[in-house]
């Protein structure tokens, strides 16, 4: 019975001590963070357009990502990363440079472990299922309309 | 190049919209970052596969194919596009081969990267 009340003012105590960062705040941040990522995709889209003007669209938009993924890579290499997705939250990790930064930093983290489970199978630790789940609909989708196509 | 201020402006505020209403969900139910990935590849890859998605993509351009609803979209229209040109052996490849530049370079790039560096906190 005392050790409830106590635990229940200790809960009241880390409530009030915890410094209010204030959602509407950290959505702000998210907002800035990931419309500048993709005002940048954006921007690197134009300039391969503007060198190859006959590129089709889903061409540059594969060339914009495989860009962003390399920056992402090499900014989590060198250890900016982290700072940015401190401030950006979902900002950072929603556009496709949260993806190559999971699989980096993982592949980073789990140097130590070898290179076969370490690197190998950690890499994927959160990508995976993002891949996974990818690969998959992908597929239901393809199939779908195959059979429509056939009918 | 009113035009174009105006393009940038979409796609601030597609891709910004889309990072907010994922803060939003993992700040208000508390469900892991991963997950949000997930369920967002799933509504991307859904609208994507309606053709929905795509009116997106011509209003905003990379504001949104660069948020993972876009690579969701371009697993789906990848396994149509393929369904279309290459039949059942498109169909079921198709997503990733309008994805693998951006995969294989991921995975690529991350394991030359882990030769070079280590993390700061195994090396105290």
């Amino acid at each position: 019975m005392n050790k409830a009340e106590r635990n229940e003012e200790y809960l009241e105590y880390v409530e009030r001590q915890t410094p209010k960062t204030g959602w509407f705040n950290s959505l702000f941040h998210a907002f800035i963070v990931g419309g500048t990522i993709c005002c940048l995709g954006q921007m690197f889209g134009d300039i391969i357009k503007a060198f190859n003007p006959t590129m089709d669209i889903l061409r540059v938009g594969s060339w914009v990502n495989v860009i962003i993924i390399t920056i992402t890579i090499l900014f989590t290499a060198f250890g900016f990363f982290d700072r940015i997705a401190k401030f950006g939250g979902a900002g950072t990790f929603i556009p496709i440079s949260g993806f190559a930064n999971s699989i980096s930093s993982c592949a980073i983290e789990f140097k130590n472990e070898g290179l076969v489970f370490g690197i190998g199978s950690k890499m994927f630790f959160v990508a995976g299922p993002v891949l996974v789940n990818g690969v998959a609909y992908s597929i239901i989708v393809g199939l779908i309309y195959y059979i429509c196509l056939l009918f | 190049m009113l035009t174009a201020i105006f393009m940038y402006l979409k796609v601030f505020l597609v891709g910004g919209i889309i990072c907010m209403i994922a803060e939003l969900i993992e700040i208000k139910t508390k469900i892991t970052p991963a997950r949000i990935l997930v369920i967002f590849l799933m509504i991307g890859a859904i609208l994507g596969g309606f053709g929905i998605y795509n009116y997106l993509v011509e209003w905003a351009g990379a504001g949104a194919t660069v948020p993972i609803t876009g690579f969701g979209n371009a697993l789906a229209r990848g396994a149509i596009d393929g369904a279309i040109s290459n039949g059942l052996f498109g169909a079921i490849g198709g997503g990733l081969m309008a994805t693998s530049a951006g995969v294989a370079v991921s995975i690529g790039l991350s394991y030359l990267v882990s030769f070079f560096v280590s993390s700061k906190s195994k090396k105290n």
